[in-house]
C-alpha cells in the first residue's frame, strides 16, 4: 500500500514542478520571515527572486549545524514562538541542544511522512504497532507514533528499554510491526531465548529500523533470527526526525520524499554537486515545513543517490544506506555522540585541556557500550578511593546528562591513550555493523 | 478571579441535566460492557441483560465492584469489548512482575480523554499561549502522552522531556521560558535544590503554573512550591486504569478537584462494608468510565481513599470536587510517583541464589526526593570474601529490581540473621519518609 | 611526627605493581609499608619508602601519576588488645582513623601500623601524650 500515492509516484516531472514551485516560495517565505536566512542570503548576495526554479537551487547558501547552534533557541525560526505547538531538542556539539520546533502544521505533516514509511515497510491499516524508540524529547517515538496515528493503527507506545517488558508486550498483543534501533532488535533476541521463547516465533513481522547506522549483515542477521523483514528508515531532527526516507520492501535504497524533502549530493570539500551513484555529503531542503524551514542543510551523512523508479512504483529518488560521516560523530544506540561534548564535560571538572579517549564497542547480542577513558593527571588524583570514586562518578553523570545514554568511565594512567603524532584519537570505534 | 472554559456547557451544567447524561452514556457502557465475556457474565447474575435494565443511576447499585484482581485474571483481553481493529492505543502499567493493568482505547474514547485533558487544562487558567515542559514519563505510562494530548490540543507549546535529567529540565525551562510543567511534587522540590548549581534562581524562570500529581501530598508542601516558585499550582487526580490523569483537576480556586462527572461516576464507599456514604465522608473511591466503550470499567474500587464536598465551588462549575486522597486501602507504595507493591519486590529478590532468607524495605527522604533502600540478607554458602563479587551482587539486585518496578533502589547488603524477625505478620517496610 | 606516605594511581592490569616495585627497586629506594586499595577498574598503591622525596621524584620523571599524604607511624604493643587500646584513645578524642595497615617489619617487641586520620596532627599528639611511641620520618629512614 502506497499512503500518498499522487505524491510518491508523481510523474518525474511533474515531481519537478512541484519542488520548483515550493521552492520559490520558501526562499521568499524564509526571506521575508526568518532575519537569519535574509542575512544569508545579503551576504551571499541572492535575492528571493533570483530563485526562479529548482536549478536556481545551488545559487543558495548551505545551512549547516553551525548556524543552529549560532542562532539557539528562537533564531531560525519563520513563525511567532505562539505558532509552534512541539518542540523538540538533540544532542548539540557543545552546550547548547540543537532545536526544532514544529507548527501544527509540521506534526501533521511528520504524521504524514512517518505514516508513508510505515506503509513503504509493508503496514496494513489494521495492524497493532510496537513503537520502542525513545519517547519524548528523542523525535524516534513520537515520530512514529504520529504516522500510527494518522494511518488508524493500534499503538503500543513502549518507548525504549525494559527488554522483558518489551517481550512480554509482543507476547501479550501480538503486534505485528516494531520499530527500534537495529542493535537493539538483535540485542533483545537474546533476551528473547533467556526468558524461554524462539525468536523466530514472534508475532513481529515487520522491523522498521534506524536512528543508528547498521550494515547489510546485520539486515541478514535479524531477518534470520527473527524471522522477519527489516528496513531502514532516515531521518534528522533538523529536519522533521524519522520520515525524511525509507525503504520499501524491494529494500533497493531508501525513498526520500523529495516533495516535501529535497535531496542533494555534494562533494563535502567544493560543496559542488556530485554525479548519481557516486558517494557524497546528503543535503537536504525542506519544501514545506513552516516553523524551521531549512535550505539546503548539510546533514554530514554520507551517501549516493539514484533517480531510478523503483519496482514498487514510488517515482521518488533513493539513497544507499549511510555509508560514514564528514565529521567525527558516532551514533550510539540511537543518540548522537560528538567527541567535543564530552570534551566540554571534563573541561568542565578538571579545568585543563583532557586527556580522553571514547571506545565504543558492541559485544555479539549486547547493546553498545561507551566507554571514556580519562587520564588522571596529579591534580585529579587522591589517595582516597572514595573521593577517586566521586571524580569517576561525576565525570559519568554529567555526561550521561547531556549524552541521556549511559557510559562507563575508567580512570586510566597518564600516557595510556596512544597518541598518533602528538594528536590523541579521540575515537576507537570497535564495533561491527 | 478568571475563570475560563473549554466546554462551558457540560461544565456548568444543571445537576439534573449532568445525572441524565451520566445515565444515558452508562446506558450506552453497559451495552459495550455487555459485549465483553467478563461483565456478560456479571452483569447478567445480576438481572441486567439490556441496556435499558438500568433505568436510574440508583440502579447502578445492582451491578457488583470490579476490583484490580479481575482485571488480573482477564488480562490481557478478556475486559475488550469492541474487535481489535478498532483500538488505537493500548497503555499498560505492567512490570515484569506484579498485577499488570493494561487499557484499550478507540479513536474515540482517546478524543474524549484529549477533551477532559484540555477541559483540564483551561481550568487551572493556562491557555494556548503557554509553553509547558512535560516532566512525566512517555510511553506506556499515561502521565506523559496523556497530558502531551491534552496540550496539543489547547494549542499550547510543548516540550515533551519526559522524567529525570534535572540539568537538562533547568536548561529547557530557562531557554525556552517555559510556563507551565506537569511534574510530581517531589520532583519539583527537588529540582528547586539543585538550581544554584546550574547558576540559575528561580526567579529568572518564567514559570506561572504547575499541574502536580502523581503522589499524595499536603496542602504546606502546595504553599511551599507556589512561594518558591512565585507559581500557581493545581492538584490532579487520575488512574492508570480509567485512562491516567484527568479523572478530576483543580480549578483556579485550588479548593480541591473537580471530578469530571460527565465522564466518571463517582461513589464513596465504606471499604470494610461496601456501603455507599454521603458526601462529605472519607471513604473508597469507586469510579465508572462513562467514555470509554474500548474498555469499560464500571464501579471500579479504586483503593484511595478520599471525599467528596458538598457545597458548591465559586468558580460555577456543577462538578463535585474530590479531596486530596487521604491515603490507601492497601500496602501499595507511592515512591518518586511510581506505584510499588511490597510484593513486586520480594518476588524479584527471592529469586536471586544469594539472596538469604530475610529482607527489609526502607524509605527516607533525601532531599525532597523519596528514597528506596532495600537491605537483604546474604545467603552465607554464596559468600566468598571477594569485595567485587559482593559490589557485582548489588548491581545485579538493583538491575533486576529496577527492570521491575522501574526505580533505582539502593541496596545494602547484610549478615545473615541480623535484620529484624518477626513473629507473626512480617513488617517488612519501614517508611521513614518526611511527609509531603 | 608526621612522616610521608606516597599514593601511586594504578591501573587493574598485569604487571602493573611489579613495573612500580622494580622502577623503585633499581632507584635503590626502599619499601617499608604497603597497602593496595582496590576497586574495579584501578587501585591506589599507598606505602612508606625510606627515601619519599626521591621517589616522588622518580615517578614524576616516569609519568606515574602519585601523591604524598601525612600519616604517622604508631609502635603498638603486640599483645591480645593491644590495637583495640590505641584505637580507645583515638574515637575517646574524637580523631577518624581513615585507614591504617601495618609494617613489613617489628619495631623492638612491638608492631609498627601506619595510620591515617582525619586530622594526623592532633592523632599523633593524642597517642604521644598517652606514651605511645609515634616515629618521625628520620627513624623510618634508619629501619
Amino acid at each position: 500500500m502506497i499512503w500518498n500515492e499522487p505524491m510518491e509516484t508523481m510523474p518525474l516531472q511533474d515531481l519537478k514542478n512541484l519542488q520548483s514551485e515550493r521552492l520559490v516560495k520558501l526562499a521568499r517565505y524564509v526571506y521575508d520571515n526568518c532575519p537569519v536566512y535574509k542575512q544569508k542570503f545579503e551576504t551571499h548576495g541572492i535575492s528571493p527572486s533570483d530563485i526562479r526554479s529548482l536549478d536556481d537551487i545551488t545559487k543558495l547558501p548551505f545551512t549547516t549545524k553551525m548556524d543552529m547552534r549560532d542562532n539557539y533557541p528562537y533564531g531560525l525560526f519563520s513563525l511567532p514562538r505562539t505558532q509552534i505547538v512541539e518542540i523538540h531538542v538533540s544532542t548539540g556539539t557543545t552546550g547548547n541542544p540543537t532545536l526544532v520546533g514544529y507548527t501544527r502544521d509540521d506534526v501533521d505533516l511528520w504524521g504524514e511522512v512517518t505514516a508513508r514509511c510505515l506503509c513503504c515497510a509493508g503496514a496494513k491499516s489494521d495492524d497493532i504497532i510496537q513503537i520502542a524508540y525513545g519517547y519524548g524529547l528523542f523525535t524516534g517515538g513520537l515520530g512514529f507514533h504520529y504516522g500510527a496515528m494518522k494511518m488508524g493503527l493500534t499503538i503500543i507506545p513502549t518507548s525504549s528499554g525494559q527488554t522483558k517488558r518489551q517481550l512480554k508486550i509482543m507476547q501479550d498483543f501480538k503486534p505485528r510491526i516494531l520499530c527500534c534501533t537495529p542493535s537493539y532488535c538483535l540485542y533483545m533476541a537474546e533476551e528473547c531465548r533467556e526468558m524461554g521463547i524462539d525468536p523466530r516465533s514472534s508475532s513481529w513481522n515487520i522491523g522498521i529500523f534506524g536512528a543508528e547506522p547498521w550494515s547489510e549483515r546485520m539486515r541478514a542477521e535479524i531477518e534470520q533470527t527473527w524471522n522477519m523483514l527489516a528496513v531502514d528508515v532516515y531521518g534528522l531532527s533538523e529536519i522533521i526526525g524519522p520520515g525524511v526516507s525509507q525503504e520499501c520492501t524491494y529494500k533497493e535504497g531508501l525513498h526520500v520524499f523529495s516533495d516535501v524533502f529535497y535531496p542533494e549530493i555534494i562533494d563535502p570539500e567544493t560543496g559542488k554537486p556530485v554525479p548519481d551513484g557516486q558517494p557524497g555529503e546528503l543535503v537536504i531542503t525542506t519544501l514545506t515545513k513552516q516553523g524551521i524551514p531549512l535550505i539546503r542543510y548539510r546533514t554530514r551523512d554520507i551517501v549516493s543517490i539514484t533517480h531510478e523508479p523503483c519496482r514498487c512504483g514510488r517515482t521518488c529518488p533513493r539513497t544507499s544506506k549511510i555509508t560514514g560521516r564528514t565529521d567525527d560523530m558516532i551514533v550510539v544506540r540511537g543518540i548522537n555522540v560528538f567527541p567535543s561534548q564530552i570534551e566540554h564535560v571534563l573541561l568542565g571538572i578538571e579545568g585543563t585541556q583532557p586527556h580522553y579517549q571514547i571506545v565504543v564497542d558492541r559485544l555479539a547480542h549486547k547493546l553498545d557500550e561507551v566507554e571514556i577513558m580519562v587520564e588522571v593527571d596529579e591534580k585529579m588524583f587522591s589517595d582516597e578511593i572514595k573521593q577517586m570514586k566521586s571524580l569517576e562518578h561525576k565525570i559519568k553523570k554529567e555526561i550521561e546528562a547531556i549524552l541521556s545514554i549511559g557510559v562507563t568511565v575508567k580512570l586510566v594512567e597518564p600516557k595510556t591513550i596512544q597518541r598518533s603524532e602528538g594528536k590523541a584519537k579521540r575515537v576507537i570505534d570497535k564495533r561491527q555493523l | 478571579m478568571e475563570v475560563n472554559f473549554w466546554n462551558p456547557e457540560v461544565e456548568t451544567m444543571e445537576r439534573s441535566q449532568l445525572e441524565a447524561l451520566q445515565l444515558k452514556r452508562l446506558q450506552a457502557v453497559i451495552g459495550y460492557a455487555l459485549k465483553t465475556p467478563f461483565y456478560q457474565k456479571r452483569l447478567s447474575r445480576a438481572g441486567i441483560s439490556r441496556p435499558e435494565d438500568v433505568r436510574s443511576l440508583q440502579e447502578l447499585q445492582k451491578i457488583p465492584f470490579t476490583v484490580k484482581d479481575d482485571l488480573r485474571q482477564n488480562f490481557p483481553a478478556g475486559l475488550l469489548a469492541v474487535d481489535m481493529e478498532e483500538v488505537v492505543r493500548i497503555h499498560s502499567s505492567s512490570g515484569t512482575t506484579g498485577v499488570p493493568t493494561v487499557i484499550y482505547l478507540t479513536a474515540e474514547d482517546l478524543n474524549s480523554w484529549t477533551d477532559l485533558l484540555a477541559r483540564s487544562i483551561i481550568t487551572t487558567g493556562c491557555c494556548r499561549k503557554d509553553i509547558f515542559q512535560n516532566m512525566m514519563s512517555y510511553g506506556l505510562f499515561t502521565g506523559g502522552l496523556g497530558l502531551h494530548y491534552g496540550a496539543e490540543r489547547v494549542g499550547m507549546t510543548v516540550i515533551p522531556v519526559g522524567g529525570g535529567n534535572t540539568q537538562r529540565q533547568v536548561q529547557l525551562m530557562r531557554d525556552f521560558k517555559t510556563t507551565v510543567v506537569h511534574v510530581t511534587p517531589s520532583y519539583l522540590l527537588h529540582i528547586h535544590t539543585r538550581l544554584a548549581e546550574f547558576g540559575v534562581k528561580a526567579s529568572d524562570l518564567h514559570l506561572r503554573r504547575a499541574f502536580l500529581g502523581a503522589e499524595p501530598y499536603s496542602e504546606n508542601t502546595r504553599l511551599k512550591l507556589q512561594e518558591l516558585y512565585g507559581i500557581d499550582a493545581y492538584n490532579s487526580y487520575g488512574l492508570s486504569e480509567m485512562n491516567g490523569p484527568s479523572v478530576a483537576f483543580e480549578c483556579v480556586y485550588k479548593k480541591d478537584m473537580h471530578l469530571w462527572e460527565d465522564a466518571y461516576i463517582v461513589e464513596i464507599i465504606d471499604p470494610a462494608t461496601g456501603q455507599i456514604l454521603p458526601d462529605g465522608q472519607k471513604g473508597e473511591v469507586v469510579l465508572t468510565n462513562l467514555v470509554r466503550h474500548a474498555m469499560p470499567l464500571m464501579r471500579y474500587r479504586t483503593r484511595d481513599l478520599a471525599f467528596l464536598h458538598t457545597e458548591p465551588c465559586p468558580c460555577g462549575r456543577t462538578h463535585r470536587r474530590l479531596s486530596r486522597i487521604q491515603g490507601r486501602t492497601d500496602d501499595m507504595l507511592i515512591i518518586n510517583g511510581v506505584n510499588v507493591f511490597p510484593s513486586q519486590i520480594e518476588e524479584v529478590i527471592m529469586a536471586i541464589p544469594e539472596v538469604g532468607t530475610n529482607y527489609m524495605i526502607h524509605l527516607t527522604s533525601a532531599g525532597a526526593l523519596d528514597k528506596l533502600i532495600v537491605k537483604v540478607e546474604i545467603y552465607s554458602k554464596m559468600f566468598t570474601g571477594d569485595l567485587n563479587s559482593l559490589d557485582a551482587l548489588k548491581g545485579k539486585i538493583r538491575d533486576r529490581l529496577r527492570a521491575s518496578i522501574t526505580i533505582n533502589p539502593h541496596i545494602e547488603l547484610h549478615e545473615p540473621g541480623s535484620l529484624p524477625v518477626f513473629e507473626g505478620k512480617a513488617k517488612h517496610v519501614v517508611d521513614n519518609r518526611e511527609k509531603l | 611526627m608526621k612522616i610521608t606516605q606516597i599514593s601511586v594511581f594504578l591501573e587493574n592490569r598485569k604487571g602493573r605493581l611489579y613495573e612500580i616495585c622494580s622502577m623503585l627497586g633499581q632507584a635503590k629506594i626502599n619499601i617499608r609499608a604497603l597497602t593496595i586499595a582496590e576497586t574495579e577498574t584501578f587501585g591506589v598503591l599507598r606505602m612508606v619508602v625510606d627515601k619519599p622525596a626521591e621517589a616522588i621524584e622518580l615517578f614524576r620523571k616516569n609519568h606515574v601519576t602519585a601523591n604524598q599524604a601525612d600519616v604517622v607511624a604508631v609502635e603498638v604493643p603486640d599483645r591480645p588488645g593491644g590495637l583495640a587500646n590505641v584505637l580507645k584513645m583515638l574515637s575517646d578524642r574524637q580523631v577518624n582513623v581513615e585507614y591504617m595497615y601495618g609494617f613489613v617489619e617489628k619495631f623492638s617487641e612491638n608492631a609498627l601500623l601506619v595510620f591515617r586520620f582525619d586530622n594526623p596532627e592532633k592523632g599523633g599528639q593524642v597517642l604521644r601524650d598517652a606514651g605511645i611511641n609515634v616515629l618521625a620520618g628520620k627513624e623510618i629512614q634508619g629501619l
